[in-house]
């Protein structure tokens, strides 16, 4: 891993948003109508029901900006991939000295920096509207917040490798596959809410645990070790298996050519 | 110009039951321009893409600088480069942010003072604000050129690379990779599909037909050989598969 390889790759990408303004729209305009919407849900369903108001309500609003962290760090990942496939850049950096590290690693600053920008215009609107401090989670926040983008960062790898196993007509799943998990992902809702056949397959999922976790914090104010243990250690294991996979699907790709057939497109 | 620069020895790739690599094996001399030439479906680019390391062969070995691609990829890959008519670089970049991107990745020293001179070299220092997608068809390639010249490379891969050019860009093309093989003693693989190309820049060529080599000679040598007046003529003939076989046993 070459750190002025890393920092170039990260380089071309800061390059872009900073060209291409509009494509910051992207990372605020849609974390924004979710944030709206489910902002005045929860201040509607606070009106209608008093005092008997249930914390786990309010944690609506900062698990919409937490999916939003996940959701980002994945995008970064595999948004990457697929710019230079649009810009039929892929063989000039692939035919670089780039190694997969170099790459998977700058994917990851990218997805970090996405995650940050999206987060902290939400957390700042969520006081401004909805009086919503998601920092009165204080210290224990970035823990879960960090598991989170570690999560985003696996699925983005996953993501990628599919596109390239699967070609062009895959790069739906950039945007698809963290949908895939969100029903068994507890953002909402606590694990317990779902039906007992299929929450073993939440115990499976990382940021399962961090939201569970959160919403005890947000309850009470402590944090919640056994969730964010579970977090951690379900985060590992994905990281390892996702980052063999990325090298394994790299590596068909250069038994099979493709590669070049992105060129072709 | 004795030292192999690059050795490819009885290469194969198969894609499922198709073989566009059969068994080639050639090599290329240091401070030579190895043209590939060949019809479309010959194997060239699929060639030039195990020599990047994007594909892998079946079978065979490629050897650049005396090593080992296969080991030493990443090594290999920081003093060669590559440009090819069908990549770009990002459109949405302006022609210094695209190159200080490139020139950052192959650990150009002196960057700033190097994209000043391979503009130049190009002839496209005044674009160096541009945005790239908003290049004509011939700038663009002389931009990719320029990122391709950047680390100054020993081996320089050039798919085609004036197959959108109009003939004045196309000569001044042709002028430059003259000039970097004199200057610097740049070793060049060189695919086209245009025989002036071929004859005026290439030392000698790699004649391929259905992923094998027909012959491998200069110009002169390859028209010798196969009796004709010309390379596009044989180029015709080759593509259109009359008496190769002859021809070549002759």
């Amino acid at each position: 891993m070459t750190f002025s390889t890393i920092h170039a790759l990260v380089l071309r990408n800061l390059y872009l948003y900073s060209r291409t303004p509009v494509r910051l729209v992207e990372l605020v305009f849609w974390p924004l109508v979710d944030l709206l919407v489910w902002g005045y849900l929860t201040v509607f369903l606070q009106k209608h029901t008093g005092d008997s108001f249930p914390y786990q309500i309010t944690f609506l609003i900062g698990a919409v900006i937490l999916w939003d962290i996940l959701f980002r760090a994945q995008q970064g990942v595999a948004l990457y991939f697929l710019e230079d496939v649009w810009s039929r850049n892929l063989l000039n950096v692939f035919s670089a000295p780039v190694t997969n590290a170099d790459y998977l690693a700058s994917t990851y600053v990218i997805g970090f920096l996405r995650a940050a920008v999206t987060s902290i215009l939400l957390s700042v609107l969520a006081i401004v509207l909805y009086s919503f401090n998601l920092f009165e989670l204080n210290w224990s926040l970035v823990p879960f917040v960090f598991n989170l983008l570690l999560f985003g960062w696996s699925l983005g790898m996953i993501s990628t490798a599919l596109i390239v196993r699967w070609g062009p007509a895959a790069e739906t799943l950039a945007w698809a596959v963290p949908f895939f998990i969100q029903p068994f992902a507890a953002v909402y809702y606590p694990i317990d809410a779902l039906p007992s056949a299929v929450r073993w397959i939440a115990e499976l999922i990382p940021c399962a645990h961090v939201f569970d976790g959160m919403r005890d914090g947000l309850k009470d104010g402590s944090v919640s070790w056994i969730n964010l243990g579970k977090a951690t250690g379900l985060n590992v294991i994905y990281l390892i298996l996702a980052g063999m996979l990325f090298v394994r699907v790299m590596k068909t790709a250069r038994e099979k050519g493709l590669l070049t057939k992105f060129v072709s497109q | 110009m004795q030292d192999p620069v690059l050795e490819v020895t009885h290469l194969v790739k198969e894609f499922g039951s198709v073989r566009p690599v059969d068994g080639i094996s050639f090599d290329l001399k240091r401070g030579e321009i190895l043209g590939l030439l060949g019809a479309n479906g010959a194997g060239k680019t699929t060639a030039i893409n195990m020599v990047l390391g994007i594909v892998t062969p079946n079978a065979g070995s490629i050897r650049v600088f005396g090593k080992d691609l296969a080991k030493e990829r990443i090594a290999i890959l920081r003093r060669m480069n590559f440009c090819s008519t069908y990549t770009q670089l990002p459109g949405n970049l302006r022609v210094w942010q695209n190159l200080t991107v490139f020139g950052k990745i192959y650990r150009v020293p002196n960057l700033k003072k190097r994209i000043d001179e391979v503009l130049e070299l190009l002839e496209i220092a005044h674009l160096k604000d541009r945005v790239s997608g908003n290049l004509s068809a011939g700038e663009s390639t002389r931009l990719n050129l320029c990122k391709a010249l950047l680390n100054k490379p020993e081996l320089l891969l050039l798919d085609e690379p004036t197959a959108s050019l109009d003939p004045d860009i196309a000569d001044k093309v042709r002028k430059v990779v003259k000039r970097i093989r004199e200057e610097d003693g740049t070793s060049i693989l060189y695919t086209s599909h245009n025989m002036r190309d071929v004859e005026e820049v290439c030392d000698r060529v790699v004649f391929m037909h259905q992923g094998k080599i027909l012959f491998v000679g200069t110009a002169a040598e390859i028209l010798s050989h196969f009796q004709e007046e010309s390379l596009e003529s044989l180029f015709i003939r080759v593509a259109r598969g009359g008496e190769i076989e002859a021809a070549s046993a002759s």
